[in-house]
């Protein structure tokens, strides 16, 4: 016999007391095993004294105002700020003629709105500002950094120096990569045997040596297989050197990306009778370039900072800059080095980090358009 | 298939400084309108940037004195700092047109490297510097020391000789830049930084306590550093060479930069045929002096000189005298030094 | 209605045309392989050409004679016999040692360091799991090259003078600005007993791990091996030695002077490049590891939860064996990364096989011949490396039906 029936839910259980409350919270978010509870204080403890140690060195006892290297030499005294600001302008311009650097800043400003244009999604025509990006930006920097035309005077690129070089090297090679990086895929995956050969070569032996090696190759023997009396501009030599090395990176990521794309889309290409540049251009390459956004957004992290390495062959990047001013008489000091490695550290992090910020969420964005 | 991309880039950007090989290196110098001169990236008291590009130096007073012989005005030159490395090659395939950058004359660089050496501008040797508080007072206590360098240098080369030829052991720390090596030196990485004497000297200026530190005594090696330019212009070769010798004759006699002009009037045969004055013979006749004619200069080319940069004395003074460096070798011959220039008649 | 077909359509196009065969994708594709390869080579015959001409302006010559000749410099850090009096050759073999060195040591020490900021990040502990992500996204995304320069300044600045030094252990570890000094093992005749025995202990191991497995699969009774196979490692070459009368030394670094003398050194290049190289590639190494756990299905860990497995045994014995399939291949381009990088030693004067072949190059003038060389190396390496790691991917590789 039934003796009793439940008609309705008997009342949910309280959680465990040790369960609830702000403290059980706060246990299970910060103690939750004893080996991790000893863990997270050790860190703790040790996140907190090396940020009290920076913060001690480059707030508390740092110089703030000093005319010259004498206050930044006292025993005990932390950052030495008046040398940053005195030699701000030269981390950004390097050696640029003071009434030359309008021109500079043009160019900032320019690529600062393109890429806006270019990168925030809710800005519409995006083939206009990748069209101005990609092509007309890089022939106007060019022109307006070296000048020698339409009125504007000749900079040589040896007073060239600081961020204007890392972004021109940076930027140049990244525009620079994508074009050559699709030849060199499609390259590769070709049917034709010499083609693919050659490709996969190049690709193989670029991604096999050191950047550095690249560099130096590039400097050191250039010059030498160029006919007698062509000397060739160092800066030029290595921003080609970077933009081959960049390439071949650029199309193993593409090559990843065309991996990807089902035969069928070649296939109904093929179908509606498209030849192979139309059937490359107007159906597989933008499905490919969607795919790959974020590894080349990626390689293009790595890449900003690969410039650093052309202070090794004696360009005067940021890096370079900031070195070659730690032996200034002026601000030559116990401090100076710290400083300026400080400094450089802040600004190649924001840099990255941004990037690395807006990959993850241009990941995101395409991601909902291809959930199932 | 690659070199195509790189050679077409090359052409689209424009940027390669195409050097026309012609046979006369003055001809292109006048037609330019300029001296291009190769020189170091930044050494204190030979060649030194300071802001906005305005050299000076001992090194950059010689392309200076250069160009005022060529054109009668000293700012009529343009300097390319180079690295130790590049500086040869950028002479070599003609992007400058003397070199004058500390380089030290050595056998193989004046034969096989296809340049000539003009002359030499510096006595130099490379000597040792040690923080005073190591209570060190000769190079042959040295024994056991660390020891910073610069490498694919001389320098290099010459401390390990000097350390095997005095049986002493040591230990090398040596960097890819100058700048590496002075800040390794200056943390305490090494006992002993080492380059040429005059580089000790200047760039002790550069530290924060120049005061704690000294340079040994001994000299282990010859540096003889001068003017360098291609092979094989013999007209360029000599304008460069005959340049550095007014400068010496100048001292020499007593002109400066001051005087030259009453110079002139000076009845001494030698300062005439310094400065290409004509001579009025009491009988009314004049005499030439043109000696700038066997260079391709005008008669005036040596009085441009001390007036675009003063006689070596001058020049030495106020490029050197700073970092307090004596004359010693660098002085005239009639001095006890080793500056000795041949006459011009 | 007619039967005719529409013309679209015919499969065989107007033919006897002689012309036909231009239009033929295999004509064009061949043509267009032979214009680039003729285009390759006429650059590669003005290379030559120029490169010819300008050493022969140069008065150099092209050849490989050079290795020979005395180098006349010397390197701070060597693992086989080197002075200013050996050879050109002998100096890029001291860097490709050094570079072996550095680059072998930061594998291994990056792979651990970054297996543990990798769990690290996944930990439940919240303070834990931030530091991690804090860890990766600081280091990451600052150049390397400027890390190797901040750790240079980091280990030089607080370390003491060569008097001063910190010692260790007794007078036998010595840590100073001149680098970490450390006794040096010197074996005599018959040490190649010790080595054999390390041979013996290797073969032990093998079989006993074979054994282990047999009997697991076999009774499913798990065998500990771990103890047992680390006795054999330490008890056997010292059983070697002892029999060989034990030609073992210690060279122990003592202060002589100005430095010390004795002992091996670790000098500071090295650290700092070390110490940049594993903290930089740890935190690729820990995000690799991290999405290969996460690639794993919760499934696994559930269900190795509810046959009782403990956490550290559900991640050694469940989840990281499936997460190594995931991990391996990114690993190993790390591994390849890290061992390219190394070549920044020449930023901070540790004498790599760049560093060497750079100083070579400088001095000896044959640049086209010492950077081939150095690129052949790097290449053979690289491949080497890719093709290991290749076997040992398919090796680790989920064995299906």
């Amino acid at each position: 016999m039934v003796a009793f029936v439940r008609t309705q839910d008997a009342p949910v259980a309280p959680p465990p007391a040790n369960m609830t409350g702000a403290w059980a919270a706060a246990k299970q978010k910060f103690f939750p095993t004893p080996l991790s509870s000893v863990a997270g204080v050790i860190i703790a403890a040790l996140v907190a004294w090396v940020v009290w140690t920076l913060i001690d060195w480059a707030v508390i006892r740092a110089v703030w105002s000093a005319p010259d290297r004498e206050l930044c030499n006292a025993e005990g005294a932390g950052a030495c700020w008046p040398y940053a600001f005195a030699r701000f302008h030269q981390f950004i311009y390097g050696f640029y003629p003071v009434e030359e650097r309008w021109r500079v800043n043009i160019v900032f400003l320019l690529g600062a709105l393109s890429l806006a244009a270019l990168l925030i999604p809710s800005i519409p025509r995006k083939g206009l500002s990748a069209l101005f990006f990609f092509v007309i930006y890089p022939v106007l920097t060019g022109i307006l950094f070296v000048g020698g035309m339409f009125g504007l005077t000749y900079v040589e690129t040896t007073q060239w120096g600081g961020l204007m070089v890392t972004l021109v090297l940076s930027v140049t090679s990244m525009v620079a990569s994508v074009p050559l990086g699709i030849l060199l895929a499609l390259g590769r995956r070709s049917t034709m045997p010499i083609v693919s050969l050659l490709s996969t070569i190049f690709i193989e032996v670029v991604r096999g040596v050191p950047l550095v090696l690249v560099l130096f190759m590039a400097v050191n023997m250039f010059p030498l297989f160029m006919p007698p009396g062509v000397n060739p501009d160092k800066l030029l030599i290595v921003i080609i050197g970077m933009a081959l090395f960049a390439a071949a990176y650029m199309a193993e990521i593409i090559r990843g990306g065309l991996q990807a794309i089902p035969k069928g889309q070649y296939e109904g290409a093929q179908a509606v009778g498209l030849s192979y540049w139309k059937m490359m251009g107007l159906i597989v390459m933008p499905q490919v370039i969607k795919i790959v956004i974020p590894s080349i957004v990626n390689h293009f992290i790595s890449l900003f900072k690969d410039t650093s390495l052309v202070t090794v062959v004696s360009i005067l990047d940021l890096l370079g800059v900031v070195q070659s001013s730690f032996n200034d008489a002026k601000w030559a000091s116990a401090q100076t080095g710290n400083t300026g490695y400080f400094l450089l550290a802040v600004v190649y992090w924001l840099f990255c980090f941004g990037m690395s910020r807006y990959s993850q969420f241009i990941e995101r964005k395409l991601a909902t358009g291809h959930k199932r | 298939m690659k070199t195509f991309k790189t050679l077409a880039l090359a052409s689209v950007f424009g940027l390669s400084a195409m050097a026309t090989a012609s046979a006369s290196t003055l001809d292109d110098v006048k037609a330019k309108g300029f001296v291009q001169c190769g020189v170091s990236q930044g050494l204190i008291g030979f060649s030194n940037p300071y802001d906005q590009n305005n050299w000076t130096g001992l090194d950059v007073d010689f392309c200076k004195a250069v160009a005022a012989a060529v054109f009668g005005d000293a700012t009529k030159v343009k300097f390319s700092p180079l690295n130790a490395k590049e500086r040869f090659t950028a002479l070599q395939s003609g992007s400058i047109d003397v070199l004058s950058r500390n380089s030290t004359w050595t056998m193989s660089r004046d034969t096989t490297l296809g340049l000539s050496f003009a002359g030499v501008t510096y006595y130099d040797g490379q000597g040792f510097m040690v923080p005073t508080k190591l209570g060190v007072k000769s190079a042959l206590e040295l024994g056991g020391a660390s020891v910073c360098t610069q490498t694919g240098t001389t320098t290099e080369l010459n401390l390990a000789d000097y350390f095997k030829a005095n049986k002493m052991e040591y230990k090398i720390v040596a960097f890819e830049k100058n700048e590496e090596v002075l800040k390794a030196y200056q943390e305490g990485r090494c006992d002993v930084f080492t380059t040429d004497q005059s580089g000790l000297y200047a760039e002790v200026l550069k530290f924060p306590n120049p005061a704690d530190h000294m340079v040994l005594p001994e000299i282990i090696s010859k540096e003889p550093l001068g003017p360098v330019v291609r092979q094989g212009d013999a007209q360029w070769f000599n304008i460069v060479k005959w340049t550095y010798y007014a400068l010496l004759n100048a001292e020499e006699l007593g002109v400066t930069q001051a005087n030259v002009e009453e110079m002139k009037g000076s009845a001494n045969p030698e300062i005439q045929r310094l400065l290409g004055v004509k001579v009025k013979n009491p009988d009314g006749t004049e005499a030439d002096n043109d000696f700038g004619k066997g260079i391709g200069l005008g008669a005036d080319w040596a009085v441009n000189i001390v007036k675009g940069v003063g006689n070596y004395s001058e020049v030495f003074e106020r490029n050197l005298a700073q970092l307090k460096i004596a004359r010693g070798k660098n002085a005239l011959w009639n001095q006890g030094g080793l500056q000795y220039a041949p006459p011009i008649r | 209605m007619t039967d005719t077909p529409d013309k679209r359509f015919t499969s065989a196009p107007p033919s006897g045309s002689w012309t036909d065969f231009l239009y033929s994708a295999k004509f064009r594709s061949w043509v267009s392989q032979i214009v680039v390869l003729l285009l390759l080579l006429w650059g590669l015959y003005e290379i030559v050409v120029n490169t010819q001409a300008n050493l022969a302006r140069l008065n150099k010559n092209f050849g490989f004679d050079f290795l020979g000749k005395q180098s006349g410099f010397d390197l701070s850090t060597a693992l086989i016999p080197y002075s200013s009096t050996s050879t050109y050759g002998r100096a890029l073999l001291v860097g490709f040692w050094n570079t072996a060195l550095v680059a072998g040591l930061g594998i291994v020490f990056a792979t651990i360091l970054g297996f543990i900021i990798g769990v690290m990040r996944l930990s439940k502990n919240w303070i834990v799991s931030r530091f991690a992500l804090g860890y990766v996204e600081l280091v990451r995304n600052v150049p390397l090259l400027v890390q190797i320069f901040v750790w240079y300044a980091l280990v030089l600045k607080p370390l003491p003078g060569t008097k001063q030094a910190y010692t260790f252990f007794g007078d036998s570890f010595f840590l100073s600005n001149r680098g970490l000094l450390m006794p040096h093992p010197q074996f005599g005749p018959g040490a190649w007993l010790g080595l054999a025995g390390l041979a013996a202990a290797i073969t032990g191991i093998w079989f006993l791990r074979r054994r282990a497995r047999l009997v697991l699969e076999a009774t499913g009774k798990a065998t500990p091996t771990f103890w047992p196979s680390l006795a054999l490692l330490i008890v056997l070459p010292l059983l070697g030695l002892l029999a060989a009368g034990w030609p073992l030394t210690w060279s122990f670094p003592e202060l002589a002077g100005f430095n010390f003398k004795g002992g091996m050194t670790l000098v500071p290049e090295f650290i700092a490049l070390f110490l940049a190289l594993v903290i930089y590639t740890a935190s690729f190494i820990a995000e690799i590891v991290r999405s290969g756990i996460l690639a794993i299905s919760h499934g696994q860990t559930e269900a190795s939860q509810a046959l009782g497995l403990d956490n550290s045994k559900t991640l050694r014995l469940v989840v990281i064996p499936q997460a190594m399939r995931v991990i391996i291949p990114p690993l190993a381009s790390q591994y390849l990364n890290l061992t390219k990088n190394s070549s920044l030693a020449v930023a901070v004067g540790y004498p790599d096989l760049m560093y060497a072949g750079g100083t070579v190059n400088n001095q000896s003038g044959a640049a086209i011949e010492v950077f081939s060389i150095v690129l052949v190396v790097y290449l053979a390496t690289s491949l080497f490396t890719a093709a290991f790691m290749n076997w040992f991917n398919s090796r680790m590789k989920l064995v299906e039906r």
